[in-house]
């Protein structure tokens, strides 16, 4: 995938330094942990090994081992801590090491974390920040590449990020933690190595709003996460064919952006949603039933689904590829969508 | 069952009469919520300790101000052992804008972060990792309160008290893990859930002191969380009591209770902890019968004061269904 393109344009800016998905979420760790004494970050190999991606690496040796805190392989129970001790007033940050381990924790997750405020009658809110790694693209096979998110969107009570580029891997994470209720952020896989350069001092980000990464009067493409790149590819495609393609990245997938999404449609009449979840009953299910019910009358096509195939993500890396979604397959859809000829 | 071996001034200096009055008062509470249940007052699972009077009360009563409960669907007595109000108790189970959980929870949820009641988990063995997450808290911020974990022995084979336990061992939390085992799963019984049936020396192997306790008598329940809490402020680390009870009910109003001998529930009735403290208590001449009915009668007064209140409350305006799902405050 490109790496730079991920990005809106930088403003020009004097103080702007090169670096990685990876190193932003590092920095976004290192400013909270400055900021607020009642941050830590706890999960698998979080400390001494450096965290399974890096992205905590060397920040127990600034931290210290109370802050930055290696758990047993138990994810049910130290993302159960991170809601006890939300409860009792810290701002925890707990890294699960994929979605796909995330459901040894679904119960805490969705049984305490998202209900607890509502359940309690308003009295016990959950300040709790949980970080995870989604996705394919990597040869990890079927239980480290799934793309699980759009479950956790279904869950009221929980806010659901994922940041695409190097701004929101760099700016997310504090506003999350300012959030009174849980928030789940998920981080592709195959973004930690992105490279870029970021401003100095970063931009601020909200975590409420989906953003137009490329404009255009066609279509709208809608991605999120490790989706992104591939549709910014895919709208360069469509360019050299003289369609614009209008990129919206959902930056926050529950609650979702309809205004945002609402008012590209209103311009280009057409729309693809990527997604690299399974189709049937997804996030793309979603965002297409939104535009597709809120939108219908500014629709002069229906509404394009690019998702990951239905199977178990293989090992081997011509079959991955397969299943999942790619540029050219959605330059295709978006074809379909404004001439019918895709 | 032989009345309970202690003379009248060890009796009154461990305040026995009043853990007696708190026992009568939450048996009296469990079994009108029979009778509002029968008149559909009352809906959806309910779960009774009655039997069980002893572990609610000898735990919650040993507990400060500041420790924290985090206990099961079967936590009516707990909730009126530490203090949330009946009123705010029955109102719950009612549905109404008054319960302590605005109706949203009923029986099974009972809250009141005010007095660090944590529920009202329904999730079996769900209560304990936040219960570890709270004492890692109080311990980051070199608090000495406790968190008092309360679950049945059925949750002992849930991944989550195994995962919890070691947490809690391994980073020497303060929590008190409280099992208050009344051998039944639902309708399982102890030994075709568990392999070894010993659940003192499982939570032992984690690296915590581990003992059991008569869970029919308040008094030894009471001295033995004395003990531990003392150990675990102490900075010890975690603790584990079994406190061996049982209930008289089923399951739940749900369950015909054909899984158990009668033989069996009457056995235990012998030992029915309310008849054998007033035993004792009376025996001693700590309390009279007169006192006991006075009690009796203050009571049921408050218990109809309550049913008044809950019948009367309003309910939750059908506009705020979707209250408290996010909290009312916007994210940045």
């Amino acid at each position: 995938m490109t790496t730079t393109s991920a990005r809106p344009p930088a403003a020009a800016s004097s103080a702007a330094a090169t670096t990685t998905y990876r190193e932003a979420l590092r920095e976004a760790h290192r400013e909270a942990l400055r900021r607020d004494p009642r941050v830590f970050l706890m999960g698998e190999d979080v400390a001494r090994y450096g965290g399974s991606f890096a992205v905590s690496l060397g920040l127990v040796e600034e931290f210290g081992e109370e802050r930055i805190r290696d758990t047993p392989l138990s994810e049910s129970a130290f993302t159960g801590a991170g809601i006890g001790a939300a409860l009792r007033g810290m701002r925890p940050i707990v890294e699960i090491m994929t979605v796909n381990f995330s459901l040894l924790a679904l119960d805490q997750i969705l049984n305490n974390a998202a209900t607890l405020l509502h359940m309690s009658g308003g009295q016990l809110a959950v300040p709790l920040v949980i970080r995870m790694t989604t996705g394919g693209g990597r040869q990890l096979a079927a239980q480290h590449s799934h793309s699980l998110e759009g479950w956790y969107a279904h869950i009221p009570g929980l806010r659901v990020l994922a940041p695409a580029t190097l701004e929101d891997a760099r700016g997310m994470l504090w506003p999350a933690l300012q959030d009174p209720d849980p928030v789940l952020i998920f981080e592709h896989g195959s973004l930690y190595p992105l490279k870029g350069s970021l401003p100095d001092p970063p931009p601020e980000v909200d975590i409420a709003h989906a953003a137009v990464r490329r404009p255009g009067t066609d279509v709208t493409l809608v991605a999120y996460g490790g989706g992104l790149g591939k549709t910014l590819e895919a709208a360069e495609l469509l360019a050299a064919e003289g369609i614009g393609a209008e990129v919206i990245d959902l930056r926050v997938l529950r609650p979702l952006d309809d205004e945002t999404l609402l008012s590209s449609l209103a311009k280009t009449h057409r729309a693809v949603v990527v997604d690299e979840a399974w189709r049937s009953g997804s996030l793309a299910a979603e965002v297409s039933a939104r535009l597709s019910e809120k939108g219908f009358y500014d629709l002069d096509a229906p509404v394009e689904r690019v998702c990951g195939a239905e199977v178990p993500l293989p090992y081997a890396a011509h079959l991955e590829q397969a299943a999942l979604p790619q540029p050219e397959g959605i330059a295709a859809a978006a074809r379909r969508a404004v001439r019918g000829d895709g | 069952m032989t009345a309970l071996a202690h003379d009248r001034e060890a009796l009154l200096e461990q305040g026995a009469p009043a853990l007696l009055r708190q026992m009568i008062r939450v048996r009296r509470f469990e079994e009108k919520c029979v009778e509002l249940y029968s008149a559909t007052k009352i809906r959806g699972f309910l779960h009774l300790c009655i039997g069980e009077e002893a572990v609610a009360v000898g735990v919650i009563s040993s507990l400060g101000p500041g420790d924290a409960v985090v206990s099961t669907y079967r936590e009516h007595g707990h909730a009126l052992a530490r203090g949330v109000p009946m009123e705010a108790v029955m109102a719950e189970m009612f549905g109404k804008a008054t319960g302590c959980s605005h109706g949203r929870g009923g029986s099974m949820h009972l809250f009141d972060a005010d007095l660090r009641f944590y529920g009202g988990n329904a999730i079996v063995g769900g209560g304990m990792p936040p219960s570890v997450g709270m004492a890692l808290a109080d311990r980051m911020n070199d608090r000495t309160d406790v968190t008092a974990c309360i679950f049945g022995e059925g949750a002992m084979a849930e991944g989550e008290f195994h995962e919890s336990a070691n947490l809690a061992a391994l980073w020497h939390l303060p929590v008190l893990f409280v099992c208050e085992n009344n051998r039944y799963a639902m309708g399982t019984a102890l030994a075709r859930e568990h392999a070894e049936t010993d659940l003192t020396a499982r939570a032992a192997s984690y690296g915590m002191v581990a003992w059991a306790v008569d869970g029919m008598d308040v008094l030894a329940v009471q001295e033995a969380t004395r003990r531990a809490l003392a150990l675990v402020r102490g900075g010890g680390g975690p603790c584990f009591l079994e406190l061996r009870t049982y209930r008289f009910r089923a399951h739940s109003m749900y369950d015909p209770d054909r899984y158990r001998d009668k033989a069996e529930v009457e056995r235990w009735r012998e030992s029915d902890p309310i008849p054998r403290l007033t035993a004792a208590l009376v025996a001693q001449a700590a309390v009279t019968d007169d006192e006991v009915s006075a009690w009796e009668a203050e009571i049921a007064r408050e218990i109809d004061a309550a049913v008044e209140a809950a019948e009367a409350a309003p309910l939750e305006p059908v506009a705020d269904l979707t209250r408290f799902v996010t909290s009312e405050r916007t994210a940045p």
